[in-house]
């Protein structure tokens, strides 16, 4: 293969593999817009949660790192213990933040849910920043200093003609991709999903077909942050640094992936986020790699002067 | 002793904001029966409507499915115990097929076999919408989606259904078919309450029916005493 192909296909493998990060935590905020019409400003900080969640179990299942004789099979299941623990807590937490900071608003003006929203980010990201308590089992809060994030599978790099891609490339885009697919299931071909598009549409004649639209946006923060945990184990393995503040970045690329693709629409939440992360790879790599956070903001501006509603955003039709 | 109404609603109050639109709405629908709620635009049909189905909070009052105090139930929780509502708009799901749009109205429901019955049924009432299953509801005309939106309520298996103004914008042939589907409805003993700005297709069909104005009750009786009232006759039917 040439080089310029070579080099091609490592930007495209790089950028793939940020952009199913994006999109796995832009589908969070495109579904909990879609029931509550809310930009959930904490989702960001859901997603740092998640990876502190990792950590944290990680080191619960192995103190002090690998353990002695741990094979490729051990490694692996710690790996779904923990992403799969991980997705529980935050799975809790979603259901949580939904409960006890949003839903005693609803009906209220949407400014009032919207700097809830930012308020409890700034509780997520300073309580976390907040020394160890000391009546915790575990070192809880974790304090401002970065953490690194341990090897839950042992690296494995190979060169495929000259592309070098690794186990965590395939294994990341391998579950993100699986988790997008069952989530598209989820939402297009069962009841909950049928359900969860109709609160979407109309809460309150959602509610005439008999459907419990309280219990179904609690299931959808349940989702939304348990694939944002998802994200964050996924992210943290082969970007090993995580700190309280960790999710603010990506949660603004993903809010903004989200926006891209049309914000309530679930496929558009997945190529926005894999659109993002391409352009943001492709641009630094072949301009200048000091734009690349710049992307995603001029994305966003493009987005919201000539297509507000995003590439897959609903042209809404009503007849009388 | 008399069996209770299957609806019974007491001194019914709401408000939107600073404006009261029910000042103390009281009515009844007997099991089986069809009752028409009539007034003009603005008096508060539809409200009251949407306040007996919980899709707005009350601010006073009671309401009674079959004497169970059902007050305090959200909207779901009345669908389990047999009320429907066509909301005034219609509600469709314009974003969701006909086939999803008719699940729907089957949530609750676990009774396959009858689900499947009723779907037929529903075909055979409503041929438009069975060869329209699998489009996006929002490409229907305004009169299909009023029939899917008949259709969908029904899909519940209610005692009781709600229905704000079927027969709006309609061609003069739709509605008499939505009358006529509302007619073999209430013969099967499903209880209408009807809101309806035809004044006299609804009176026709109703065994009673109330007059609102401004958020009260002014006038009450059956449907035949009402068309023949001077003042329905003259405020309501345009004579
Ligand atoms: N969402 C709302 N907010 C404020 N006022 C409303 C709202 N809905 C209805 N109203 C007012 O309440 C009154 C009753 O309205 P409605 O029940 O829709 O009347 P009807 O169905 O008889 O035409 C009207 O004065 C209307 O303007
Ligand atoms: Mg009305």
């Amino acid at each position: 293969m040439s080089d310029a192909l070579v080099e091609l296909l490592q930007h495209l493998v790089n950028g793939l593999s940020v952009g199913t990060i994006y999109a796995l935590i832009a589908l969070g905020y495109t579904m909990v817009y879609g029931v509550l019409k809310l930009i959930n400003f904490a989702h960001g900080d859901v997603y740092m949660v998640g990876a502190y969640a990792g950590f944290y179990l990680a080191d619960l299942l192995t103190p002090g790192g690998r353990a002695a004789g741990d094979g490729a099979a051990g490694a692996m299941l710690r790996a779904l213990v923990v992403t799969a623990g991980a997705m529980a807590i935050c799975g809790l937490l979603g259901y949580l933040i939904e409960r006890l900071a949003y839903r005693p608003l609803r009906g209220q003006a949407r400014i009032t849910s919207l700097i809830t929203a930012i308020g409890v980010s700034f509780l997520l990201e300073y309580g976390f920043q907040l020394q160890p308590w000391g009546f915790m089992p575990i070192p809880f809060p974790p304090g401002p200093s970065p953490r690194f994030f341990p090897e839950l599978v042992r690296r494995a790099d190979w060169s495929l003609g000259g592309v070098s891609i690794s186990n965590y490339d395939v294994i990341g885009l391998a579950v993100a991709l699986a988790l997008m697919l069952g989530l598209q299931f989820v939402v297009f071909r069962t009841r909950f999903g049928t359900a969860m598009r109709a609160v979407s549409f109309d809460p309150q004649v959602a509610g005439l077909m008999g459907i419990p639209v309280n219990r179904i946006i609690s299931w959808t923060f349940v989702l939304g942050s348990a694939l944002a945990a998802a994200a964050a184990i996924l992210n943290a393995v082969p970007r090993p640094q995580i700190n309280p503040l960790f999710g603010l970045m990506p949660g603004l690329k993903a809010f903004v992936a989200a926006v891209l693709g049309g914000i309530g629409s679930v496929p558009g939440a997945m190529v926005g986020g894999l659109v993002l992360g391409l352009a943001e790879e492709f641009v630094a790599a072949y301009t200048l790699s000091s734009l690349k956070d710049a992307i995603a903001f001029t994305v966003l501006i493009l987005v919201l002067l000539f297509r507000p509603e995003g590439l897959f955003g609903r042209v809404t039709v009503e007849k009388v | 002793m008399t069996a209770a109404p299957l609806l019974e609603v007491r001194d019914l109050r709401v408000r939107y904001g600073a404006i009261e639109a029910l000042r103390g709405v009281s009515l009844e629908v007997p099991a089986g029966q069809v009752v028409a709620l009539i007034g003009a635009n603005g008096a508060g049909k539809s409200t009251t409507l949407r306040a007996v189905s919980r899709m707005i909070p009350l601010a006073a009052g009671a309401v009674a499915l079959a004497g169970e105090d059902v007050t305090r139930l959200a909207s779901h929780q009345l669908v389990a115990r047999g009320m429907a509502h066509a909301p005034e708009g219609r509600g469709i799901f314009l974003n969701l097929t006909v086939r999803e749009n008719l699940e729907l109205g089957a949530y609750l429901r676990t009774d396959r076999d009858g689900i499947a019955a009723d779907a037929a049924e529903s075909d055979a009432l409503f041929p438009i919408l069975a060869e329209r299953r699998d489009q996006v509801a929002g490409t229907l005309s305004g009169g299909e989606q009023q029939m899917l939106a008949v259709a969908r309520a029904l899909m519940s298996r209610p005692r009781l259904l709600l229905l704000d103004e079927p027969s709006l914008g309609l061609a003069p042939q739709v509605v008499e078919k939505i009358f006529s589907v509302l007619r073999q409805v209430n013969e099967r003993g499903v209880a209408l309450l009807l809101v309806e700005q035809n004044a006299h297709k609804a009176l026709q069909l109703a065994h009673r029916a109330y007059v609102l104005e401004t958020g009260q009750i002014v006038m009450s009786g059956t449907g035949r005493e009402l068309l023949q009232s001077p003042e329905v006759r003259k405020a309501y039917l345009g004579e």
